[in-house]
Order: C-alpha cells, then sequence, then structure tokens
C-alpha cells in the first residue's frame, strides 16, 4: 500500500520532470532563456523570432547617483543609404514599473544612427537596445546600471 | 503650458556631406502618474509622447516618449547636410497640445 502510493507520486513528478526538460531544451532556441519584462517586450517586437546580440556602443553611467537624469547614448555602425538602414531603435528596461523608455525612427537622411536622450531608472536594472534594419532584422545589446536614488516616484 | 518655449541648437554654417548634432530641450514636467504631490495624491499622467523633425517638409527624425523619459525632454540625434532649409521640430504631448520651433540652416 505505502509503496503503490510512493510510486504514484515518482510517476506525477516523472512526468512534470519530462515536461520541465523538454521545455527547457526546446525555449532557449527560439526565445529567451531568462524572462522579464524586458525579454517579454523584446519577443513581443521580434514577433518571436529574438535578436543577435551585437557590438553596438551603448553608453550609460555604470553607477548612477540619482535615478531621474540618467544619459543614455547609442551608435549603431549602419552605411544608412535607402536600401540598408537601421529603421527603429527601443530602449527597454528591466526593472522600471513599464519595459518601454522610447522608440526611436529613423530615415536614411540622418546619415548616421545615433541618438541620445535622458531617462528615469527606478533601482539597479539592465537597460537593453533593440534595433531593427530595414530587413526586419534584429540586433540587440545591453548595459547595467547602478541607481543609487530611485527615480520612478512612489 | 503654451508658453513652454522648446530650444533646439542646430549649427548655422555647414557644409555639405557634413554629419551634425542636432540638441533640443523642452520644459515639460513629464509627470509619469506614478508621483504624488504634497498631499499624498497622485499626480495624473502628462507627458510628451512624441517628438519629430522635418527638414523641408520631409520627416526625417521620429521619437515616442514613455513616461520613463526624464523631466525636460532633452533629445541629441545626428543629420547629413545635403542642402539649405528649415528644420521643423514638434511636441506633442497627452493633452493634445503642440509645441513648435523652427530653425534655419545654411550651406557654406
Amino acid at each position: 500500500m505505502k509503496l503503490k502510493k510512493l510510486r504514484k507520486i515518482s510517476r506525477r513528478n516523472a512526468l512534470l520532470l519530462i515536461a520541465g526538460f523538454t521545455g527547457t531544451a526546446i525555449f532557449p532556441s527560439i526565445s529567451f532563456a531568462q524572462s522579464s519584462q524586458a525579454f517579454d517586450r523584446i519577443n513581443e517586437i521580434t514577433k518571436g523570432l529574438g535578436a543577435t546580440e551585437s557590438d553596438i556602443y551603448f553608453d550609460l553611467p555604470e553607477i548612477a547617483e540619482n535615478g531621474n537624469q540618467v544619459k543614455v547614448t547609442f551608435e549603431i555602425e549602419s552605411p544608412m543609404t535607402e536600401t540598408d538602414h537601421i529603421k527603429t531603435v527601443y530602449i527597454l528596461a528591466d526593472g522600471n514599473p513599464s519595459p518601454n523608455v522610447a522608440k526611436f525612427s529613423f530615415t536614411p537622411e540622418m546619415g548616421s544612427c545615433s541618438a541620445a536622450t535622458r531617462m528615469r531608472l527606478s533601482k539597479t536594472q539592465n537597460v537593453y537596445l533593440l534595433a531593427e534594419n530595414n530587413n526586419g532584422q534584429f540586433l540587440m545589446t545591453n548595459a547595467k546600471v547602478k541607481v543609487t536614488i530611485g527615480g520612478c516616484g512612489g | 503650458m503654451s508658453s513652454i518655449k522648446p530650444r533646439v541648437k542646430v549649427p548655422k554654417e555647414v557644409s555639405i556631406d557634413e554629419i551634425i548634432e542636432i540638441k533640443t530641450l523642452i520644459r515639460h514636467p513629464m509627470h509619469s502618474g506614478r508621483m504624488k504631490d504634497n498631499n499624498g495624491q497622485i499626480i495624473p499622467r502628462q507627458i510628451i509622447n512624441s517628438f519629430s523633425a522635418k527638414f523641408n517638409g520631409k520627416e526625417v527624425f521620429q521619437m515616442d516618449l514613455e513616461p520613463s523619459i526624464s523631466t525636460n525632454p532633452f533629445i541629441v540625434f545626428q543629420y547629413k547636410v545635403k542642402e539649405s532649409g528649415t528644420f521643423d521640430f514638434e511636441w506633442i504631448d497627452d493633452n493634445g497640445e503642440k509645441y513648435y520651433i523652427s530653425k534655419e540652416m545654411t550651406v557654406s
């Protein structure tokens, strides 16, 4: 009797384990292993295609004393021609109440894909940059910022 | 609020094929909808949600702003000079209020 009960539980656990393993084995290849609001948003924007990590100049302070005014600068190497240019750049914050920070729409007339702004960060977190070129390919990079005083109020 | 005067810095004298940097700043509280006032009441969301730059009537740059952008939004971008002309900058806030400024640029 006791043995039977034990086996019943272990079978259920085994099923769960198998489900878990297949899940972790399949999903990292098509989407991101981590689950966070920024990654959810990246998956939503890329429609599950994911983005390739690339070497983009993405400048944020390592330590931000004031989370209300954090300067963010980026520059993506691109010829910026009609046939090959960066179309959109998203900035996403992992630890803010909402992951969206800004969306930049570039045109080939700009000659370079570079911009800067100031953003709020509520706590120490990763900030992601996601760029889409005119062929629908995605590039991304990230930067970690330590925030001393949060800047989202409340 | 309509007395807000945006500030934009565009180089006056430029040469062809030069990549210039345009800096913009507008005074705006950018209430994210999360801050509380002195009485503990939540200040409703009131932000600038869109910025665009036009050169001789053609849109060259556009940006969507979210509550995570700081008070007094500061935006810098670059532009490759092809000809003389006028830049028109436009900011739109949640109430639909629009703020404009124009800047002339001459190729020397």
